[in-house]
């Protein structure tokens, strides 16, 4: 049956957690009500990425992009512009729609992506199989299975220039052509959608958007190979998405896409899900291993690697979900056509999770090369209520603080590496002036002891001797010698950790060290904070010029520490101040001063 | 759900259902951590009893279950509050201020985080990134997302979280 419009609703997590499945309800209802039923459909699609203003919700084909669509609004959006073809003005996101035809291509947010990752996602309807097969989905397996070897499946990926996603940067193509030169017999290919950094959802994001073609891209990995089982590590706390995966294996295997003899070949090839339970170190791929095998996931030395000896022992390849994602279109438009997209080094997208204090949060995927200033003003809009940028952190606790020097360096991983971050998994949160340096490092240290795994002295101690000096310095009785004492152990810790986690752990410290270095001068030496975080630095008082006596910061004050009558000077009493700084904002005047 | 998991409590034996779960996962190598998904599921918490159980059905030593409950921050020993609020402290949420959203939900319940209020009502923790950092800052209660939540508002919230 052929629609004339479509109401394609954002089904990602932001949205939908924004009373996104009343909209969806409401807007079916009202199709029903006006008796659109055979001409209109609505939906839910995966995320569309413009998560600041979710809902979102895009009508096609007029490509009419509406934002923070409430489910009130349904009966205007159908009775307005799907029966009279008016456009409802106030819900636009941008203005010059209602006027000239911009498309959502024309938006700011999108002009400067190119999606290949999320390709499908907020296109399809991710609990429909058919939808992904009409958008040449499971094609590229197909291609595979008939008119390729396992070895020209990954000759293609070798040329292509795919690295892993998951942030270190490997070549993915060499990582499967070490397994598949193992002796045949057992093997595992596994998913990791095991998202530990706090501050991204790029995996979530396609995978609740996009599941089959995870799937069909691990039964192209385990035809390369020679793997008949593969397993994803999902989060447990990502129901929805392993909702949605659950359903696509069913589907794909309804189809006779996965399971035995697919297509009627010889190959076979099944995908179980694992549940992964809240450990960021099993991000780490010997510990992810653990963890599938039932164990505390504590890692392992390697070699040996897991592509020789894996799960239970047998060859087993890892892959990161956004490296995943781009396989079929690799398989299907050839290394070629991918080697032209990005820089010299790395080749092809990269998704990002753009939070923090940007005006556009969301989820973006860029070409290699990008610079961070695009991403951030292009893009993401700038900085919030028109403050200033401090830095971006890429790579999550693992990575580094990027300044605002670099903010025309491109996005790639040895450009990256080169001023002391990492490319990570896709991570990048924006700071501004009201960000305290040490406080987001010690925020950063603090995630990382609490998820060492506490095998290796480097990483076990070495963290927590970090994170005491963080907070002596955040409290105020820092010493110039404790941050030299933070280099030696930090550079100790990156070399002598036995997994990654705690090699990177250092790097929020040594990144900020080396840039922000007055901000830690500050509070060591003048006992200041100038973004006004560290509380123990603080001190509030109420100017005699300014006050008026309007008595809203006595009132608001939770501790009852402000004094005085109306119309007269007020004063803190600064034993009492629990600093929460609660006047400060009130206070119209200008009154209450912090220093 | 809520309901649910009181009445399984209650009981707190082995359920027919629980049993044939086991008996299905019994022989797939590494099924330990799954069983155990489906126990937080149904309890809320892994009661002692139940993970000896556990330890005869699947026969691993009892230390191991405790070694991986331990281990893992989403499995949990003790019995959550009957509503159970996550407050996000990703780095978006920390950035714009689940610090303070933690102080002030501390002071509302009059507990700290990972405690039960006395009425067994409430119970709060601390998560890491629950993935909706468009919405920062998050907090979710029994599953259900709130974003940009203002300290100002929390008092409201927890009202109407009361009366249901």
């Amino acid at each position: 049956m052929a629609y004339k419009q479509y109401i394609l609703v954002c089904g990602g997590t932001a949205c939908e957690s924004n009373k996104g499945i009343a909209l969806v309800e409401a807007l079916n209802r009202e199709v029903e009500n006006n008796g659109l039923l055979q001409e209109v459909q609505v939906v839910r699609t995966g995320c569309l990425g413009f998560c600041e203003k979710g809902p979102i919700v895009k009508i096609l084909p007029q490509d009419t992009f509406y934002v923070e669509v409430m489910p009130e609004d349904a009966s205007e959006i159908v009775t307005e512009h799907i029966v009279k073809g008016r456009v409802v003005e106030r819900l636009l996101y941008d203005k010059r729609q209602s006027q000239a035809h911009v498309g959502v291509d024309g938006l700011d947010f999108y002009q400067k992506q190119f999606r290949i990752v999320l390709r499908n996602c907020g296109v399809i309807d991710p609990d429909k199989i058919d939808e992904y097969i009409a958008r040449d989905g499971y094609k590229a397996m197909e291609k595979a299975l008939f008119e390729m070897s396992p070895n020209d499946v990954i000759k293609e990926l070798r040329l292509s220039g795919l690295r892993g996603r998951g942030g270190a940067g490997f070549p993915t193509g060499v990582k499967w052509s070490f397994a598949a030169a193992q002796p045949a017999g057992q093997k595992y290919m596994v998913c990791n959608a095991d998202e530990g950094d706090p501050g991204a959802y790029m995996d979530r994001s396609t995978l609740e958007g996009d599941p089959h073609s995870i799937l069909e891209a691990m039964a192209i990995a385990g035809y390369a190979i020679g793997a008949s089982q593969g397993y994803v590590y999902i989060r447990a706390e990502y129901p929805l998405a392993i909702k949605r995966l659950e359903n696509a294996i069913v589907q794909a295997t309804e189809y006779g896409l996965l399971g035995e003899k697919i297509l009627g070949t010889d190959f076979s090839f099944k995908i179980e899900l694992r549940l992964g339970a809240g450990a960021f170190v099993c991000g780490e791929e010997t510990a992810l291993l653990a963890s599938i095998e039932g164990n505390r996931g504590m890692p392992s030395p390697r070699p040996p690697f897991p592509a020789v000896k894996g799960l239970w022992g047998c060859p087993t390849v890892i892959n990161n979900v956004e490296t995943l994602a781009n396989i079929p279109v690799i398989l299907l438009k050839g290394a070629d056509w991918f080697s032209k997209i990005g820089t010299e080094t790395t080749k092809g997208t990269k998704v990002f999770a753009l939070t923090g204090k940007i005006n556009n949060s969301g989820l973006i995927e860029v070409p290699m090369g990008t610079t961070l200033r695009e991403i951030i003003f292009d893009i993401g809009g700038g900085i919030k209520d028109g403050k200033e940028f401090k830095a971006a952190q890429t790579g999550g606790p693992s990575g580094g603080m990027i300044p605002p020097q670099f903010l025309d360096a491109p996005i790639d991983y040895e450009s990256l590496t080169s001023i002391g971050s990492i490319m990570g998994s896709g991570g990048l949160i924006v700071m501004d002036e009201d960000d305290c340096i040490p406080d987001v490092t010690k925020f950063y240290l603090d995630f990382t002891v609490d998820e060492s795994c506490g095998k290796c002295a480097p990483c076990r101690i070495g963290g927590r001797k970090l994170l005491n000096y963080l907070h002596k310095i955040c409290d105020g009785a820092g010493t110039a010698e404790d941050i030299e004492n933070m280099k030696e152990i930090s550079l100790a810790m990156g070399r002598a950790s036995l997994c990654g986690l705690g090699q990177t752990a250092p790097n929020p410290i040594l990144s900020s060290l080396k840039y922000f270095m007055d901000e830690y001068i500050e509070h060591i030496d003048e006992g200041k904070c100038r973004a006004g975080k560290c509380k123990n630095l603080l001190l509030y008082s109420i100017s005699v010029d300014n006050c008026v006596g309007c008595t809203a910061c006595a009132r608001v004050c939770p501790v009852n520490a402000i004094t005085g009558e109306r119309r007269q000077l007020h004063v803190i009493d600064t034993a009492a101040c629990i600093k929460c700084g609660q006047c400060y904002d009130v206070c119209k005047f200008h009154a209450v001063l912090r220093s | 759900m809520n309901t649910e998991i009181a009445k399984a409590e209650s009981a707190e034996t082995l359920t027919p259902e629980l049993i044939a779960f086991m008996a299905e996962w019994r022989h797939s190598p590494g099924s330990l951590i799954m069983v155990l998904h489906k126990v937080q599921q149904f309890y809320g918490f892994i009661p002692r009893k139940i993970a000896f159980e556990v330890a005869e059905h699947l026969d691993v030593p009892l230390a191991k279950i405790y070694g991986v409950i331990t281990f893992y921050n989403f499995f949990k020993l003790t019995k959550p509050g009957r509503n159970q609020i996550q407050i996000c402290m990703g780095t978006a949420c920390y950035l714009k201020g689940g610090e303070d959203l933690v102080a002030e939900l501390e002071g509302i319940l009059g507990v700290g985080l990972n405690t039960v209020t006395p009425d067994g009502e409430f119970s709060a923790e601390a998560v890491r990134c629950v993935g909706c950092c468009g919405l920062a800052p998050v907090l979710v209660i029994n599953g259900e997302v709130y974003g940009k939540v203002e300290t100002k508002a929390l008092h409201g919230i927890i009202a109407e979280i009361r009366k249901r």
